[in-house]
């Protein structure tokens, strides 16, 4: 069953694959954004992930290591925004900035000599027989194990912050800062532990890049991959479940691309590869502008503190 | 217990002030980076801020001072606008590249004619191509109400590949035997943007820097439109009151900044780049972020910002040469001139109060 010489079944195994860096960051970014801090960061956390995360794999030999030492690279980062931010009280958008322009000076920095370098490989789960069935058995057994974990922590933020209370505070948070301090609930902790978290899944993110999906390292690597995850949080409109539908459009369409590049395809090879970036505008037009009276969908769902800098004045 | 207390007005000494902290700061943030990697701080330091003016080579490398800062000048004053008034336009590196793109793309249709208005019709181009790829974002936010951010972030890696493409393909030099890259404007004199006083690095981009400079301080500071873009950034509800249209602020704003960064754009590639390649762009795009920033969004600031950044560029090349300091060292030690910039900014806005007590 082949279509111009892409089979589907293998199209959607290999987009599941190639959707777990941003998915992992974009859940991350998420949950940051509910605490209603915007970390733009993002790209810069995932790119330090990766490099973290492969000097980590290939020192120890060890990829599960790699994967670790890829989110405590990126939440490393993160302590700085969260830092700048939450008790210097910095601009987010800049010190957003800041932290990616930093990252990927860094990140070469600390790759240097490494390039070429091929990390300890990541098997895929053992799912004995089920691996073997026609079709499903390979969109759904034949994956190494930050697949499932990437849609494991999508459904894990998407029960907190429905049913725990952890989440509603971190939602009143996100919502009105003053409130919530008020009620006594401590708005910089909260914060605090939410950027830590956004940037450990954006470093492990980034570490999937480089040991698994590249899986090498050079400079620059993530390619604006912690951009199109801030886009995506975005499309999502803040719901978790709709990061994964997010997520998987864009590994859709940059698996996609690369086959059809692959495949001796008639539109030029950078028409092609400049399509992801194409189609995350017209997401963003599409869910930013006004569907009847409903106005902004998507500003409309966002949080109401985003943003902002909270400062206790008393 | 350290608290933060705010200031009723900023502080006008740390507003000038903290720059110079932050730089300061950095030297030794720097420092401690350079000795991790093996190399002699104080050596590495004076390498980057005292060699390229003082050193052997300073009459060499002093031209090459106005080189780099004439387009982070440019790109950094249009970005401040946006700043100023609450717009994000980051997606500088795009526009300079399509700035770039456009401008060359005149230049080359022209060859090999040698008329006077060639030049001038190239930077018209270069203008317009920046300007084309910053209303971009400016059209979706103020019709779909768009993240600006996101949008002309995007928009750099598109641009990057049609910068590819151009160099690859409809812009490749056809006596070029193949190589990528665009013929050499250097050999074309109708369209080239040499340096006009031997030795100091002034070119065509450089003066358009100056006066870009001298407009954005009159704008800031005499004009109703500087006062508009000030007031939409600080209060913009206020803003709405006083009559100022949002959307025309946002147009105005990323255009602006787009055809400046256009303009560096052209002037780079038919000056000191001398042709379209595949990386002729080298992120200045991107530091210019941290000149508007380092130099307050302020013009006279940013002027001095960009000359200061340059020599970290010019110093870095030194440093990377001469003491074998990786060339990424110096992206790293830019992105943190900025961190310390936000961190030290606290001061302008807050009192900083130790001990303080009877807080129920």
């Amino acid at each position: 069953m082949d279509f111009g010489g892409i089979n589907p079944a293998v199209l959607i195994a290999s987009l599941m694959v190639a959707s777990v860096p941003i998915l992992l960051a974009a859940i991350g970014e998420l949950v940051v954004e509910k605490a209603g801090v915007l970390n733009v960061g993002v790209e810069g956390m995932m790119i330090i992930g990766a490099i973290c995360g492969f000097l980590t794999a290939v020192g120890t030999g060890n990829p599960y290591l790699g994967f670790l030492g890829g989110a405590a690279g990126g939440a490393a980062l993160s302590l700085v925004f969260a830092f700048l931010t939450q008790a210097l009280l910095a601009n987010q958008v800049a010190t957003g900035l800041a932290l990616t322009l930093f990252g990927l000076g860094l990140s070469s920095l600390m790759g240097q000599g490494y390039n070429g370098i091929r990390p300890p490989l990541t098997g895929a789960v053992p799912f004995g027989p089920l691996a073997d069935i026609p079709v499903l058995g390979v969109i759904l057994f034949s994956h190494d194990w930050v697949v499932y974990f990437s849609i494991a922590i999508i459904a894990a933020v998407w029960w907190v912050l429905r049913y725990a209370r952890a989440g509603l505070i971190l939602r009143a948070v996100g919502e009105n800062h003053d409130a919530a301090h008020a009620l006594g609930y401590k708005v910089g902790r909260v914060r605090l532990l939410a950027i830590l978290f956004g940037g450990a899944m954006a470093g492990m993110g980034g570490a999937y890049l480089s040991l698994i999906r590249v899986p090498q390292w050079t400079d620059g690597i993530t390619q604006g991959a912690g951009w199109i995850a801030l886009a995506i949080v975005v499309f999502a409109s803040w719901k978790p479940w709709r990061v994964l539908i997010g997520g998987y459009l864009f590994g859709g369409i940059s698996v996609l691309q690369l086959n059809l590049q692959a495949s001796g395809s008639r539109i030029p090879v950078e028409y092609l590869s400049m399509s992801p970036y194409l189609i995350t505008i017209l997401v963003l037009v599409i869910m930013s502008s006004g569907q009847g009276r409903g106005g902004d969908r998507a500003a409309l769902n966002a949080p109401a503190a985003l943003g902002q800098n909270f400062h206790a004045s008393r | 217990m350290v608290t933060l207390e705010k200031r009723p007005t900023p502080s006008r000494f740390w507003a000038a002030a903290t720059p110079i902290v932050a730089v300061i700061l950095t030297m030794l943030a720097g420092g401690a980076l350079f000795a991790v990697l093996g190399k002699n701080p104080f050596e590495a330091i004076r390498t980057i801020f005292w060699d390229p003016l003082f050193g052997e080579f300073a009459w060499y490398l002093r031209g090459q001072l106005l080189v780099k800062a004439g387009p982070l000048i440019l790109i950094a004053i249009g970005l401040s606008l946006g700043f100023r008034a609450g717009i994000w336009n980051i997606g500088a590196e795009g526009q300079y590249i399509m700035g770039a793109v456009f401008g060359a793309s005149v230049g080359l249709a022209a060859y090999p004619t040698e008329s006077r208005l060639i030049f001038p019709a190239m930077i018209l181009a270069g203008a317009f191509g920046g300007w084309l790829w910053g209303m971009i974002p400016a059209i979706l936010k103020t019709r779909f109400n768009t993240n600006e951010i996101l949008v002309s972030l995007m928009l750099v890696y598109v641009a990057e590949k049609i910068l590819s493409k151009a160099a690859l393909g409809f812009l490749r030099n056809p006596e070029g035997s193949g190589f990528p890259g665009s013929r050499n404007f250097k050999d074309y004199s109708a369209a080239s943007n040499p340096e006009l006083i031997a030795g100091t690095g002034m070119h065509w981009g450089v003066v358009a820097a100056f006066i870009a400079v001298i407009f954005a301080h009159i704008l800031l500071q005499r004009h109703i439109l500087g006062f508009q873009i000030k007031l939409a950034g600080q209060a913009p509800r206020a803003a709405r009151f006083h009559g100022v249209n949002p959307a025309r602020m946002i147009m105005l704003c990323l255009g602006i900044s787009g055809a400046l960064a256009g303009l560096a754009g052209v002037f780079e590639v038919a000056g000191p780049a001398g042709q379209i390649s595949i990386d002729f762009n080298v992120g200045y795009g991107f530091t210019a972020i941290i000149v508007a920033f380092l130099g307050r969004l302020n013009p006279i600031g940013i002027l001095l910002a960009g000359l200061l950044m340059a020599l970290t560029y010019i110093g870095g090349e030194m440093a990377s040469t001469n003491l074998g300091l990786p060339s990424a060292a110096i992206q790293a030690f830019q992105g943190m001139l900025l961190f310390f910039l936000l961190a030290v900014d606290v001061l302008t806005n807050f009192r900083i109060r130790m001990f303080a007590k009877g807080v129920a």
